[in-house]
């Protein structure tokens, strides 16, 4: 019996240790490979090289302009952020402030929306995006950072994170403050906002997650290779005939840093703002 | 009216407040949820319809018509439908049980207090989600490549190499494992957090009464965790049938649509070919119905058996 017990233990043990290498392992590979250059990669070299500077380099100077997707993929991921967590959250408040049948109707329309797959969304987004550039507006048409950043600035999901989370939040200090006459909007940026902090964070990462990683409609709205984003210089550095995966390595090192760095610095609010729909 | 004069004062006196407050909130509610409902009407409803009404027209690029039912017609004659549906359902049916079990699994085994690195494990499975589906498909691709790392992995053990990229099965299961990997871990953070509101003292009084693991596992864990295991299948149905980033990241939908799949046939159909919007529109619209079909199927099944 005993004896069973520790083979059992022993089993759980390994196979949680080869599943921890198998998710671990690629990270690994990639750290590896943005130092070794494309011959070494290729040969399988697993230990650390000396090429790293090099691949930086080649990165920055291969005429794919990965230094401005940088600043492109960061200023659309802070936008879109910013008024994506404004927008969501007055919704998510509103619905809650006060609640009657038909705001409640119109709250699982807005729900629907979440079914709505992109690819059937993808045809008329670019069509209507096309059409205002063509009628003159070209600000708002294709290739802007207006076209990318605008049909993720409310999103159903937010606003149901925004709102489930509303609901613990203390009413009795509502009703206090609007006893002593402070309006909604008052009510909502001196003490909603503070208040709700932490779901302003978990929130704010999973949107800039959402928005660094983008490929499907960047890939589909910025066909100007100057207004590219990180995902699509990686891509097209992917599909050509003879990747370089020294420097296609060391992109996606650059392009892992961000959220690495949220997930290990903020790790309760990134695992809350994944999970937020369940609650 | 006769009665107490002094609860006809008071009322008098609330109602009106009491009335105007609640006024004054609805207003102020529809005033905050106003421009959330004007912007998802119109980049999600509108767009929608205007897909709708799309796939009934024909033509190519810029002119197009009323073609009637042309386009659907022309579905069941396309062979890269059929090939995009067939494969997306042989992620569906593989790769998602296999994923959610293995989740289950792991899960199940971290919840136990008494393991050792416990966080340390949680956080090397999780990890995998903080990587952009560009940049894992890519470390895939050059893993997985005919002559990459694991297949001179392979050789090393005396094992002949996997053409990976270049077979149709192969590259299937490489898409399946690829897959796999990134959102595993992602699972099971929605399986550890259900397995925590879950009250340590039922399991006690199980273990009171003899219950062995297993039996710990299928009669409490498992159903107690039902609406989480119904949700995470869902979602994963739902990513399966719009799945695009991995698809075209590591195959290119190839060798011969091997893998392509219906996001990826319709992005075709629009950018690589002669565009197409009509027939892409009504490409999509399979995608809503399938969408709708499964999630109503699986709402079923999961509400059903919860009674």
């Amino acid at each position: 019996m005993k004896k069973a017990n520790r083979v059992l233990l022993t089993l759980k043990y390994l196979f949680l240790i080869i599943a921890s290498f198998i998710s671990v392992f690629p990270f690994f590979w990639m750290v590896i490979s943005a130092t070794n250059n494309a011959r070494e990669v290729n040969a399988g070299k697993l230990t650390f090289g000396t090429h790293f500077a090099e691949n930086l380099g080649n990165l920055f100077h291969s005429g794919l302009n990965f230094g401005p997707a940088l600043g492109n993929s960061a200023l659309i991921a802070a936008i879109t952020t910013v008024l994506a967590l404004l927008i969501s959250s007055v919704a998510g408040y509103g619905f809650e402030i006060f609640r009657n049948k038909v705001r409640d109707r119109v709250f699982n329309i807005l729900l629907l929306s979440m079914m709505v797959p992109f690819c059937a969304l993808m045809i008329p987004l670019y069509r209507m995006f096309s059409a205002a550039g063509k009628a003159g507006f070209t600000g708002i048409g294709l290739n802007t950072m207006f076209s990318v950043i605008v049909p993720y600035i409310c999103t159903a999901f937010l606003i149901f994170f925004f709102r489930q989370n509303t609901k613990s939040f203390p009413k009795d200090i509502l009703e206090a403050a609007r006893i002593d006459g402070l309006n909604e909007m008052k009510i909502f940026t001196h003490m909603y906002m503070p208040v709700m902090k932490s779901t302003y964070a978990a929130g704010a990462i999973i949107t800039f997650m959402t928005s660094w990683n983008n490929y499907l409609w960047t890939l589909v709205a910025l066909q100007d290779p100057q207004k590219r984003t990180v995902p699509l210089i990686l891509s097209a550095m992917g599909s050509s005939y003879t990747p370089d995966y020294g420097m296609i390595m060391t992109g996606i090192v650059i392009a892992t840093l961000p959220t690495g760095f949220l997930f290990f610095m903020m790790q309760k609010h990134f695992v809350a703002g994944m999970i937020g729909s369940v609650k | 009216m006769s009665g107490n004069p002094n609860t006809v004062a008071k009322q008098r006196q609330n109602q009106p407040n009491r009335h105007s407050l609640e006024k004054r909130l609805n207003r102020w509610g529809w005033i905050f949820v106003s421009l959330s409902i004007v912007l998802i009407t119109i980049f999600v409803f509108i767009p929608m319809i205007g897909a709708l009404i799309m796939s009934f027209q024909t033509g190519k690029g810029v002119n197009m018509h009323f073609g009637g039912l042309t386009n659907y017609i022309r579905l069941f004659h396309d062979q890269t439908v059929g090939k995009a549906l067939g494969n997306t359902f042989v992620y569906l049916i593989f790769q998602v049980p296999v994923m959610l079990i293995l989740a289950l699994i792991i899960s199940v085994l971290l919840n136990d207090k008494n393991l050792k690195g416990r966080t340390f494990f949680r956080v090397a499975i999780f990890l995998p989600c903080i990587t952009s589906l560009v940049s894992y498909s890519l470390i895939m691709k050059s893993i997985f490549s005919n002559d990459g790392i694991f297949n001179q992995m392979l050789a090393n053990i005396g094992l002949s190499p996997i053409m990976w990229t270049t077979d149709p099965f192969w590259a299937k299961v490489l898409i399946i494992i690829s897959i796999t990997w990134r959102w595993t871990g992602y699972n099971m953070i929605f399986y550890l957090s259900g397995m925590q509101n879950i009250e340590p003292s039922i399991y006690e009084a199980a273990e009171i009464d003899g219950a062995n693991f297993l039996q710990k596992l299928t009669h409490m864990t498992i159903p107690l965790l039902k609406p989480i295991i119904l949700f995470t299948t869902i979602t994963s149905t739902i990513g399966t049938l719009q799945l695009f980033d991995e698809v075209q990241n590591i195959t290119q939908g190839g060798p011969a649509n091997g893998t392509i799949t219906i996001s990826q046939y319709i992005y075709n159909l629009c950018f690589k070919y002669t565009p197409n919007f009509g027939y892409a529109a009504a490409v999509a619209f399979i995608v809503v119905a399938l969408t709708m079909l499964l999630s109503i199927i699986q709402m079923k099944v999961g509400g059903k058996e919860n009674q």
